[in-house]
């Protein structure tokens, strides 16, 4: 009889929650008599069609690929890191404040330190929630989101209260920073149609490969992900528990610092207010559920998230359809993925109703039953 | 101002930030109880807050002064179908509860957003014009001293979050519903082995919070923000969250927290006009629910606190 493997399952349930997901977003279209088809078509078209669009989506997919990885180490450990905007908020404002405050350090030294600064911000804000993980058992899913709203307002205090006004344009945004601490790239640049594509992109595909090396490479990988499945048996075998979820959590946070410092010194260039938890946070989640947590799936979902977000900017314009839908159908996508228990359901029912047993309910419902154990 | 005028300033605006945070606390402290974890709370009250306004908008002229009220329904029923999605998919179809909350809160402002744009063709509504306003209690606010502070242009969902905070102690502690939930959240087999029935009770915890919930975003809607925008409900449920935990998953003590997090909220409205206020920047009364939240955590709670299956997928053997 068809065997849904694990590994078949592993692509079957992002491709079935994409395409259920869209037809989500196309049912809410239809009910408010838009038309889906001209919809996703402008949406595809706007994103691929030409230079500019493809520059943007893969500026769009930049920070998603961080803070995704960042979501997938600590999901590896056990932990749902949903702390990830804080972190990403922090790395975001600590690269622009140094970058500002030194503009005229030669490139080669500013930039790096920007960028470490910021991993080294975002590794701090997860770290703590890390520490009270390992040291006092405090729910991590809780201490990620408070954070998230503390980081967001001491962000806004910190940027009208205590940085120099000089570095400032308004209360509400900071000044860009000099080209020593930008990641544009002017001939990456004008290669995509003038568009906002930057150095970032080669940063997320060296960060994937040390991702995907660093998890089936390392022993540090080995241990984050001996520790998430089993937390007993690998302090058995010698491994520290509380140095894993510190470790783990340390990692998660500095990826995700590194999408905001991304964001900030590629495609803004500056820093300014926010008045909610930063969006390539809640993206980065959405894309490590749909990727599966390795590397190639980060990638490939980042990108079509990306193409979304940006193609549905341009179907706002052509088609006239509301850019939320875009949202909507990536929180429909996830959905799926969450309840990908019935997606295996469907698939075994299926292939039970092709076999001879079919005649026999009695057999056949014990093979299913059996199946649905082993779920 | 004299001590009675900032006293009642402190008291009202205090009660006016607190009444949505206790709603959607109690519904939180329901659904932790049947041992579903839902932090889509925050979606939930953007839903209730999202249809109380659209129906405040249309049916003002139809309803008058008692509007806000059918709002509240209105904003409790559309919580309660949202929060079917998050019961399906924890209950019937073992989602992880955390990712399923957080669909919720994913899904729901821009769900709203798009409806608004639908129907409106414009990102955020008009400001309705029956909202709660003040209100005074007949004869109780002519007691000297208390009435002013308390009971003169106050809060009226305020007071009815209080009311509905002790009915729902009673029943979650003193009623056999209460008692069926509540063992649905510690130990289900056991609940399900005395013949209960667990996805029902926990049905019932999942739709209760999404009532509650969307009746806090009404309030919140109503009372605070006068529109729905995307950016009407930032915050105010995750900070519900915090205060089901903080109130150690007591209705009582969920109140006891929301009314502290409302006053530290108010504080850092109103901090400008009181006394020896003035000079602490708002930031510290903005972050203090949440750096409470994380202190009581640390230092106050052991593990054993939050219902023992809370979180853990019901899996009925046949």
């Amino acid at each position: 009889m068809f065997n849904l493997s694990e590994k078949n399952k592993k692509f079957l349930v992002p491709i079935v929650s994409v395409i259920a997901g869209f037809l989500v977003g196309a049912i809410i279209m239809l009910v408010w008599s838009y038309n889906p088809i001209q919809a996703y078509g402008s949406m595809f078209i706007s994103a691929l069609g030409n230079m500019n669009g493809i520059g943007e989506t893969i500026r769009e997919a930049t920070p998603l690929i961080f803070t995704a990885i960042g979501f997938a180490i600590a999901s590896s450990a056990g932990f749902f890191n949903i702390g990830l905007p804080g972190q990403a908020q922090a790395g975001w404002i600590t690269a622009i404040w140094i970058a500002l405050a030194n503009p005229n350090l030669p490139k080669y030294i500013l930039l790096p330190v920007c960028i470490i600064a910021g991993a080294l911000a975002g590794a701090i804000v997860s770290g703590i929630a890390g520490v009270l993980r390992a040291y006092f058992g405090t729910n991590e899913v809780i201490t990620t989101i408070m954070i998230n709203y503390i980081v967001l307002y001491l962000c806004q205090y910190l940027m009208q209260q205590i940085m120099s006004p000089k570095l400032r344009v308004d209360m509400d945004a900071t000044k860009a920073v000099s080209a020593n601490g930008s990641l544009h790239l002017d001939w990456l640049s004008n290669c995509f149609g003038q568009s906002r594509i930057n150095a970032g992109i080669f940063l997320a595909l060296i960060a994937l490969f040390c991702f995907w090396w660093l998890m089936r490479k390392t022993t540090t990988g080995f241990e984050i992900k001996a520790v998430g499945l089993n937390p007993l048996a690998s302090q058995y075998a010698g491994m520290s528990a509380k140095k894993n979820i510190i470790v783990s959590m340390l990692l998660s946070g500095a990826f995700a610092g590194l999408g905001g410092v991304v964001q900030g010194l590629g495609t803004y260039q500056n820093y300014f207010t926010q008045t909610a938890s930063l969006d390539i946070g809640w993206d980065g989640l959405s894309v490590a559920l749909l990727g599966g947590g390795s590397a190639l799936g980060i990638l490939i979902a980042a990108l079509l998230f990306s193409i979304l977000k940006i193609g549905g900017l341009g179907m706002q314009t052509i088609a006239g359809i509301p850019y939320e839908i875009v949202s909507i159908v990536i929180a429909a996508i996830i959905f799926f993925i969450a309840i990908n228990y019935v997606v295996g359901l469907l698939f075994s029912r299926k292939a039970a109703v092709k076999t001879p047993t079919d005649h026999y309910p009695t057999n056949n419902q014990t093979v299913t039953l059996g199946k649905e154990e082993q779920l | 101002m004299d001590l009675i005028t900032t006293l009642a300033l402190i008291v009202s605006s205090t009660l006016v930030y607190s009444a949505p945070l206790i709603f959607t606390a109690l519904g939180g402290v329901y659904s932790e109880h049947s041992g579903i974890v839902n932090i889509g709370l925050e979606g939930i009250m953007t839903m209730g807050a999202f249809a109380a306004v659209i129906f405040n908008l249309t049916f003002a002229p139809v309803f008058g002064g008692a509007t806000p009220w059918f709002g509240l329904l209105i904003g409790g029923l559309a919580g309660l179908l949202f929060s079917l999605l998050h019961a399906v998919a924890t209950i019937n179809f073992r989602a992880d509860h955390v990712i399923s909350g957080t669909v919720l809160n994913l899904m729901a402002a821009p769900l709203g957003v798009f409806l608004i744009k639908a129907i409106y063709d414009k990102g955020q509504t008009n400001n309705i014009t029956a909202n709660f306003g003040y209100f005074s209690f007949p004869g109780l606010a002519n007691i000297p001293f208390f009435g002013p502070i308390f009971f003169k242009n106050t809060s009226a969902p305020a007071w009815l979050a209080i009311v509905v905070t002790i009915l729902l102690w009673l029943v979650l502690y003193k009623t056999r519903f209460g008692l069926r939930l509540r063992a649905c959240g510690e130990n289900p087999q056991a609940a399900d082995t005395m013949g209960i029935n667990v996805y029902g009770m926990r049905y019932a915890g999942v739709l209760i919070s999404g009532f509650l919930g969307g009746i806090g975003g009404a309030v919140f809607a109503q009372a605070i923000s006068g529109n729905f925008s995307v950016s009407t409900i930032v915050g105010q449920g995750f900070m519900a969250l915090a205060a089901v935990i903080f109130g150690k998953w007591n209705p009582l003590g969920a109140m006891g927290a929301s009314l502290f997090f409302g006053f530290a909220q108010s504080l850092s409205v109103i901090g400008n006009q009181l006394p020896g206020f003035q000079h602490i920047p708002s930031v510290y009364m903005q972050i203090a629910p949440y750096v409470i939240t994380i202190v009581v955590l640390v230092a106050f709670l052991g593990k054993s606190v939050a219902p023992a299956a809370d979180g853990v997928n019901y899996i009925k053997s046949k």
